[in-house]
């Protein structure tokens, strides 16, 4: 297991429908996602444990681009994650986000 | 002037002669005993000679390999092995126990470690790894068989042979071998008065013998729908939505995968929505898919060719005559040969995924310390420069690469693959394994599945790169870095021409086609499990049990 901690900009978001959002599970290939309010409304901090070690630099890459391109400030996001591919990771945050958003509309 | 020596004309039905005499010596006839094939092959056979090994993608000419590779090596041995698959260990055998020495093949799939060992020790020599039709061709050209040693499902006592739905390599096999004065022998699972159709012809057919079991069939084709990702979701939504419906494709053929059962399955469902039920995807080279029962039994598809059956599908295809090629009997009638000629000039449009691409498009699934071939890819995904017959997804495709001026058009040929594969291999890389392979194997050529020149798209999680509208190679590069994702070549793209790569639509992501991820969901599939397929066909397929886990 390895835990990676980042910290991002990014714009606020939206007032949230619900205090936490989860979203997946944890499986071979897949991972773990939960939202909650953070501190800072212009940061969006994330902290990642994995079963796949030495893949830091991949999992800023995924996580700064998901910061920069979605309005995520002012949340913390724990994940936990078995081995998910970029492509499930940034699909899942975008499903975790948008149920924070809007209470599970998905 | 002399007059040129008299030269005799008929050697090759001389030797004939002899063996078949040798043969008839030790009383053997046209039905052979199980417990004397040894005897058979042994008598015929001759050092040197060119032997087909009947090796398919579905069934397998398996007692006679096993046969040929327990026969005595000092009166068997250099033989030149020429089949379009090497799927069994006892193929190998006959390598390793010092039978054959040469090798001309188009797939080895579960064979490709033992391969590339005998070619490390010297104790193989590979004439070429062909696609399946050049392989097919050779057989009338500068490879024809000696000897042919075919699989069929049944056979009647004058030695005519029903092949079963599994038809696959053997009438190409059994014409190349019996109109050049070789000896053909089929392996057959039982003797019957009158077969329900005759796929080869006794008049072909030297000898038959029934085997002790019946031959060996792989069931290759099956995907589990319970096994599809919402990524592969996800790209086959883009795929409908930015080539099938866009080219309007119609005739086509799938890889094998569970990115395209994904396509599969979402016909009825999301391309129906879309409205696109009837134009696209109405005819097909390609197996018989268990994952397109749910297209056909929605009125999404007309035609349907196969190189070879899946195992379970037989008497749903019996079900279903307007939809497959089907004999009088009922079965299913297949054939490798005309099945890719079909996908190599008369679709348009190949969609497949492979392990590795490189930063020209070039692809392939050759990996160190493996020799195994790419079966159908290779003839499908490639643009057959010679086809004349015009179609729109065809005529489309032309323009864009060749401008409105274009005289040709151009096939479709599309790799869709998720930027990583398991345990985070990075699909984009620099420099294929291909080329470390050539190196250590001693090989003229870098074992390529399929041509960067003839891709004309990709389609990753993160959108679509149209490799046909790029001009230069920078573009063409820079086009596939930016469909990479957080690959190493993905991340170092240059930004600026990525964005305007996707200003002029070379580039497209999700959001560009209408498509937001978050609705990419197993629930768009039409079936979510084989036990939903099974459902879908009516009870009419069978799967395997390996597939039933219900």
């Amino acid at each position: 297991m390895e835990t990676l901690e980042f910290i991002f900009d990014s714009d606020p978001a939206l007032h949230p429908a619900q205090p936490a959002a989860l979203c997946g599970v944890v499986g071979s290939g897949n991972l773990e996602i939960l939202v909650q309010p953070g501190e800072d409304a212009g940061l969006c901090t994330v902290r990642v444990k994995t079963s796949a070690r030495g893949f830091g630099t991949t999992w800023q890459a995924v996580l700064g681009a998901f910061a920069a391109t979605h309005a995520a400030g002012g949340t913390r996001i724990d994940i936990n994650d078995m081995g998910a591919t970029p492509a499930v990771v940034t699909l899942r945050l975008g499903q975790a986000l948008s149920e924070y958003h809007q209470g599970g509309a998905r | 002037m002399n007059a040129p020596a008299p030269r005799a004309w008929d050697t090759q039905r001389q030797s004939r002669r002899r063996r078949l005499e040798r043969a008839a010596s030790q009383g053997l006839e046209r039905r052979v005993p199980a417990e004397r094939i040894i005897d058979l092959l042994e008598a015929v056979i001759e050092p040197g000679d060119r032997v087909c090994l009947e090796g398919n993608n579905q069934k397998q000419a398996d007692f006679l390999a096993e046969s040929l590779a327990d026969c005595n090596p000092e009166r068997i041995h250099d033989l030149s092995m020429v089949q379009s698959v090497l799927a069994l260990a006892s193929h190998v055998d006959l390598f390793e126990r010092g039978l054959a020495r040469r090798l001309d093949f188009s797939f080895s799939g579960p064979q490709g470690s033992r391969l590339a060992r005998l070619v490390q020790d010297r104790r193989i020599e590979i004439g070429a790894i062909h696609t399946y039709l050049e392989l097919f061709g050779r057989y009338f050209v500068d490879l024809t068989p000696n000897i042919a040693l075919i699989a069929a499902h049944s056979a009647d006592a004058a030695g005519n042979l029903y092949t079963g739905p599994n038809t696959e390599d053997t009438p190409v096999i059994a014409e190349a071998t019996a109109f050049k004065s070789g000896i053909v022998i089929a392996q057959v699972n039982e003797l019957v008065d009158a077969v329900p159709r005759v796929d080869v012809p006794a008049d072909w057919v030297d000898f038959y013998v029934v085997a002790p079991r019946p031959n060996y069939i792989e069931p290759l084709f099956t995907r589990d729908p319970a096994q599809i990702t919402e990524v592969q979701v996800l790209m086959a939504m883009m795929a409908i939505k930015g080539i099938y419906a866009e080219y309007g494709v119609k005739r086509l053929n799938h890889g094998i995968g569970f990115d395209t059962a994904a396509i599969e399955l979402l016909l009825p469902t999301y391309a129906t929505e879309l409205g696109l039920k009837g134009k696209i995807c109405t005819h097909w080279a390609l197996n018989p898919h268990p994952t397109l029962i749910p297209a056909i039994e929605s009125g999404c598809v007309e035609s349907i060719h196969s190189f070879g059956s899946e195992v379970g599908m037989e008497n749903y295809i019996a079900a279903r005559p307007d939809v497959f090629f089907t004999g009088a009997d009922g079965s299913m009638r297949s054939n490798r040969a005309f099945s890719q000629t079909a996908g190599l000039y008369a679709c348009d449009m190949f969609i497949g995924s492979t392990l590795q691409m490189d930063l020209a498009g070039n692809s392939s699934t050759a990996t160190l310390g493996r020799i195994t071939g790419f079966g159908g890819a290779p003839n499908m995904g490639s643009d057959p420069h010679g086809r004349r017959h015009p179609s729109p997804a065809w005529l489309k495709a032309g323009r864009e690469a060749g401008g409105d001026g274009a005289i040709r058009g151009r096939k479709l040929v599309v790799q869709m693959v998720e930027t990583f594969r398991e345990h985070m291999a990075p699909v984009f890389v620099e420099e294929l394994d291909a080329w470390k392979l050539k190196e250590s194997m001693g090989m003229d050529l870098p074992p390529i599945m399929i041509y960067g020149d003839d891709v004309s798209h990709i389609v990753t999680e993160e959108g679509i790169a149209n490799l046909l509208l790029c001009r230069t190679p920078e573009e063409r590069e820079q086009a596939i870095r930016g469909v990479a994702g957080f690959t190493p070549v993905g991340m170092a793209r240059d930004r600026r021409q990525v964005e305007n790569l996707r200003d002029r639509g070379i580039i497209r992501r999700p959001e560009d086609l209408g498509i937001d991820p978050r609705q990419a969901s197993r629930d768009l599939l039409a079936a979510r499990s084989v036990k939903d397929l099974v459902r879908w066909s009516g009870g009419l397929y069978a799967p395997p049990a390996r597939f039933r886990n219900w």
